[in-house]
């Protein structure tokens, strides 16, 4: 481990200034996966600047009826609040689903978004991997892969994105408020990921320096439900897992988001089943098709091939739910 | 003899150790106060087989605080090359991935770590094989298996009886490698005095005497140079029995700075290189039968692997040697050396891979026979032991089935898979496995009992409490021994200074302490009379017990199994397990539970999640850290339930024990098989069963 500057910042503004002025400074958060990196060898930032005492901890209603979640609030404090529980049930779902009760209660809203890939060769410095080390090549292509991503990956990198409250905001079409150097922008959490083509080693399309300031919550109308398939019943990343909001109305489907998670580079926003879905009914058949028209496209291992039945049947089994009015 | 007066044993005493732990004042190996410390950090082998061709340290020894860099250039020479495992920094070959290559001292963590980053290993790399496969050519018949079993065995002809047996079974399973994972990673502090000539070691390990007696000719020492301490160990569950890589690497780097306390606490990544693991196995069950699920023929075949430079044989088969009555049988054992890191003990060696194959297997032979499993069990109940003839000292499975079967509710199971999920769309099923461990007594303990002068017994043995309850146990059996109540004992474990005993492993520890505790109270009192005089004192040994000519001695159990599995995505959880075990007297009631509950949730973790996997490209195992090589977390057990028989054994020692380390972990992976089996008509034969495994089945 090598020594490093650290920094604390009441200021976003001074804050940004420090990260953006040095190269391979980086912004601290929960520091539940950045530290633990920087014990693996696999970050070695010189500078790290501490944003967890920026004003950025409140979750407030805006006009409107959204609701702006501030980017250094606690995941347990998100998945507790009454507004997360009440208006978006997916994403206090997905929130619990995730890590474990001491981790959750470190991590943070921003943090979480920029978590990095699990995938057991990024975090192992002694093999090769194209994210950690560009060109060195994708030990997962010919070593394990059976956590690994079936949708959006390339010969480069077939990593997932961990996060499982990102896989609900994504079915939630928050916005992620950004500031950076250069003033400040909101980005379609769609676009805040980018996926790994020839250059896995950039997870997102923030520049060196940005730094996510909140996350905003549209509102939404229809049961939502998150559903994550693991092997053990707690403190696993998903297999796959599923982000749903459905509106039904005299039987047809109004409106339906759907989100992947543990398929993908990013959190898998499923365009191609929502597209089947919408003004259809709310049938078996048609979350069987829905789903199938999404996975078409999947480009499974040998090792993760089961990841396409079980992200299928884990979206029907959701939305079947969903239809149902029933919880789980 | 046997002991006459039940006071404390038996009684229900919290752990004497407890306050200490749960207050963190309790010293694990690394947390001893010390003086002046140094950090080793180690580099391993970034290939796993070839040749070092260049060491560059210079990068290294630039770090602040690096006081020196060892390699197998300027390593001490060590007196011994036997134990190709301890022959560390001697040679430029490596001969598995993660092998210790070179440490880095330095006078803070920190230096240690970051300079072994920059420690350049030039490597000639040649083609190396990790995977175990049935059909590997170079596959071979150990001389034994651990820890002296002969590898094969055969009675009758069991290949003419299974072509005329009217039902048979003929299945293959497989078990992958496992890693033992204790809470406290392996942890050594060694510090060389050269005025004194002696080298004192704090170190995790079930076994101080071990660790001193094979370490100290390693360096030229006596044994009397040697110290040993470890007044408490965070698990070890058989990696911490004898001592690894690790240990020597520690003592290298403390005569190589003399006088300072040198600290190795390895990472949770390295145990997964240097400090042992359970084989993976392939194993071939063959079960013939009457119609009426009589055994006529029984053969259990293996094939697992060891390391180039180290052979370990884990005795898969050996179970079935004595499980169940057969007129013919045969079991084998066949390794390959791969270029793997070196196997080693981990709970129920054997017994644990090797019941669960023999288990399902039974489970199977059910299902075609047409009869409850319990049943076919009991049916097949040996009246005396099929191997050797002896009657067993006890045995008391036949009890464990019905006492379990009665409390589970068995009665109602339909014992015909017929998969129907329930409103919440989850399938449900039940299944049972029988358990068994052996009565092990070690060789070579002693114990001495000193009346102290406050009226008080001082007990002294180089035991050693893996987190097993021995600091609470050994006290019990002691008050009893002299007939005082246990605030009478003071017991003194954990390091060489105290009188030699043997490894706190093959659940010996309170047959074999106990009994040399229990030798030493009757020679103070045979000496002394019942009310001794301050300073009084006798010595006892625990020598071989000449009832094991005559008997066949070992534990049993029965484990019963309630799985859910959801019929979309094939996620398995387990709602209830019962395990019944006749394990002999049972010392401590809480601290026994304990230990049940501990193996069965292991058992649990076998069944379902734990598993080691390899990389056939690097050579390594690439899920090694807690977040990946998955063990059952709280959210994962939900009923669990322990009882056990009252077995009066008056042979197996004087307290009428017959250690419960290990037994809770065997039958339960093929109880959760059976009943994954029973919920969904579908058979994993694989471990661990998955949703993925179920899906690809059909599920």
């Amino acid at each position: 481990m090598k020594p490093f500057d650290f920094k604390r910042s009441t200021d976003a503004a001074r804050a940004i200034t420090l990260v953006a002025e040095r190269p391979g400074a980086a912004f601290l958060g929960g520091g539940t996966n950045l530290v633990d990196h920087m014990k693996l060898g696999i970050a070695a930032p010189g500078l790290l600047v501490d944003v967890t005492r920026l004003p950025f901890d409140a979750v407030e209603e805006l006009d409107g009826g959204s609701v702006r979640i501030g980017a250094t609030v606690r995941n347990s404090v998100l998945s507790a609040h009454p507004l997360i529980r009440e208006r978006y049930p997916v994403l206090s779902q997905a929130l619990v689903a995730g890590a474990s009760g001491q981790l959750r209660n470190l991590a943070t809203t921003a943090g979480n978004l920029l978590q990095r890939t699990r995938c057991l060769y990024f975090t192992d410095r002694t093999t090769p991997c194209n994210k950690r080390t560009p060109g060195s090549g994708c030990s997962a292509l010919d070593g394990h892969s059976r956590e690994l991503g079936i949708l959006g990956v390339s010969r480069s990198c077939i990593a997932t994105h961990p996060s499982d409250m990102a896989v609900a905001m994504a079915a939630l079409d928050a916005v992620v408020r950004v500031q950076g150097p250069g003033g400040t922008r909101e980005i379609p959490i769609g676009e805040l990921y980018r996926l790994p083509g020839a250059t896995p080693e950039r997870d997102t399309t923030l520049a060196h320096g940005e730094l996510i300031t909140a996350v905003d919550m549209p509102r939404v109308s229809g049961r939502s439900a998150y559903r994550k398939v693991r092997d053990r019943a707690s403190y696993a990343f998903a297999l796959v897992s599923v982000a749903a909001v459905l509106r039904i109305e005299d039987g047809t489907i109004a409106d339906v988001c759907l989100a992947l998670g543990g398929v993908a580079p990013k959190p898998w926003r499923a365009k191609q089943a929502e597209a089947r879905l919408r003004g259809g009914p709310a049938t078996e058949e048609a979350f069987l098709a829905a789903a199938d028209a999404e996975l078409e496209r999947a480009t499974p291992t040998t090792n993760n091939a089961f990841k396409v039945p079980l992200a299928r049947n884990t979206i029907v089994a959701t939305l079947r739910d969903l239809a149902a009015g029933a919880d789980r | 003899m046997t002991i006459t007066t039940l006071r404390e044993i038996g009684a229900d005493h919290e752990r004497r150790d407890g306050p200490a732990k749960v207050t963190g004042t309790a010293p694990y190996a690394a947390e001893h106060p010390f003086a002046d410390a140094v950090y080793g950090h180690p580099v391993q082998a970034s290939v796993a087989r070839g040749l070092i061709t260049s060491i560059d340290t210079v990068a290294a020894a630039s770090v602040a605080g690096v006081l020196t860099v060892l390699t197998h250039e300027n390593a001490e020479r060590l007196a011994s090359a036997d134990d190709r495992e301890l022959w560390v920094l001697q040679s430029p070959d490596v001969s598995f991935r993660g092998q210790f290559v070179a440490l880095v001292v330095a006078d803070s963590p920190e230096a240690a770590r970051e300079a072994a980053e920059l420690v350049g290993i030039g490597y000639d790399e040649y083609e190396h094989d990790v995977v175990l496969r049935a059909d590997h050519p170079e596959f071979y018949t150990p001389e034994q298996v651990n820890p002296s079993f002969p590898a094969d065995t055969q009675q009758g002809d069991p290949g003419a009886a299974l072509t005329t047996a009217a039902v048979s079974v003929d299945a293959t399973y497989t078990t992958p490698a496992y890693h033992n994972n204790p809470m406290e990673p392996h942890t050594t502090v060694a510090r060389w005095d050269p005025a004194t000539g002696h080298l004192t070691l704090h170190d995790s390990t079930q076994s101080v005497h071990q660790v001193r007696d094979t370490l100290a000719p390693l360096f030229g020492l006596a044994t009397g140079q040697v110290s040993v301490i470890a007044p408490h160990v965070g698990g070890g569950f058989g990696s911490k029995g004898p001592p690894h890589a690790h240990d020597v690497l520690a003592c290298l780097a403390a005569r190589a700075v003399p006088g300072r306390d040198v600290k190795l606490p390895l990472t949770r990544q390295m145990l997964f290189s240097v400090a042992g693991y359970r084989t993976p196995t392939i194993q071939r069950v063959q079960l013939g039968a009457q119609a009426d699920g009589t055994l006529v023929a029984i053969t259990h075949d293996v094939w697992e692997q060891t390391s180039r430079i180290k052979e370990f044989a884990e005795q898969t088969a050996v179970s079935t040697r004595m499980m169940y009555a057969s007129p013919t049988r045969r079991t084998t054992h066949r390794l390959v050396a791969l270029d793997v890191p070196v196997p080693s003990w981990m709970r129920a060696p054997g017994e644990n891979p090797g019941m669960y194959a023999g288990e399902c297997a039974m489970d199977e032979l059910a299902i075609a026979v047409g009869m409850d499993p319990v049943e076919l069990r009991i049916r097949n109940e040996p009246r005396t032991d099929p191997e050797t003839g002896r009657p067993f000292s006890s045995r008391n499975l036949v009890a464990c089935l019905r006492a379990g079967a009665d409390r589970f509710g068995w009665a109602s199971r339909d014992h015909v898979p017929s998969p129907k999920p329930g409103p919440d769309g989850l399938l449900r099923g039940t299944g049972v496995a029988a358990s068994t461990y052996p009565v092990n007594r070690m060789p070579g303990s002693e114990a001495v009992i000193e009346v102290l002068p406050d009226g008080r017994f001082a007990v002294r043995i180089g035991a050693v409490d893996i987190g097993t309850g021995t600091w609470t146990a050994l006290a019990q059996v002691a008050a009893d021994a002299l007939a005082v109540s246990l605030d009478h004992i003071e017991l003194q474990i954990g390091d060489t200074s105290l009188p030699h005993a043997s490894v706190a492993g093959g659940s010996s520890g309170i047959t074999t302490w106990g009994t040399a505790v229990w030798e030493a109270a009757r020679a103070l009192i045979s000496t002394h009379g019942h009310l001794p005089a301050a300073g009084a004192g006798a010595t006892g040994r625990a020598g071989a017990n000449d009832a094991q000519q005559r008997y066949a001695m070992h534990a049993f159990g029965a484990q019963f199994v309630a799985v859910e599995v959801d019929q979309d995505t094939g996620e398995i959880r387990v709602p209830r397990s019962l395990g019944i075990f006749a394990a002999g007297r049972i010392v401590n009631p809480r601290t026994a539970r304990s230990q049940f509950l501990g193996g069965m949730t292991m058992g649990l973790s076998t069944a379902l999640w734990e598993h080691s996997t390899i990389d056939p490209v690097t050579g390594h195992y690439v899920n090694h850290d807690l977040a990946e090589y998955h063990i059952a977390t709280c959210a994962d057990i939900r009923g669990l339930e322990v009882g056990w028989i009252e077995e009066d054994d008056p042979h197996v020692n004087p307290m009428g024990t017959k250690g419960i380390g290990e037994i809770g972990i065997v039958g339960t992976a093929a109880a959760v098989a059976n009943a994954v089996h029973n919920a969904t008509g579908v058979r994993i034969r694989d471990l661990p069963i998955t949703a993925d495994k179920l899906l690809d089945a059909g599920l």
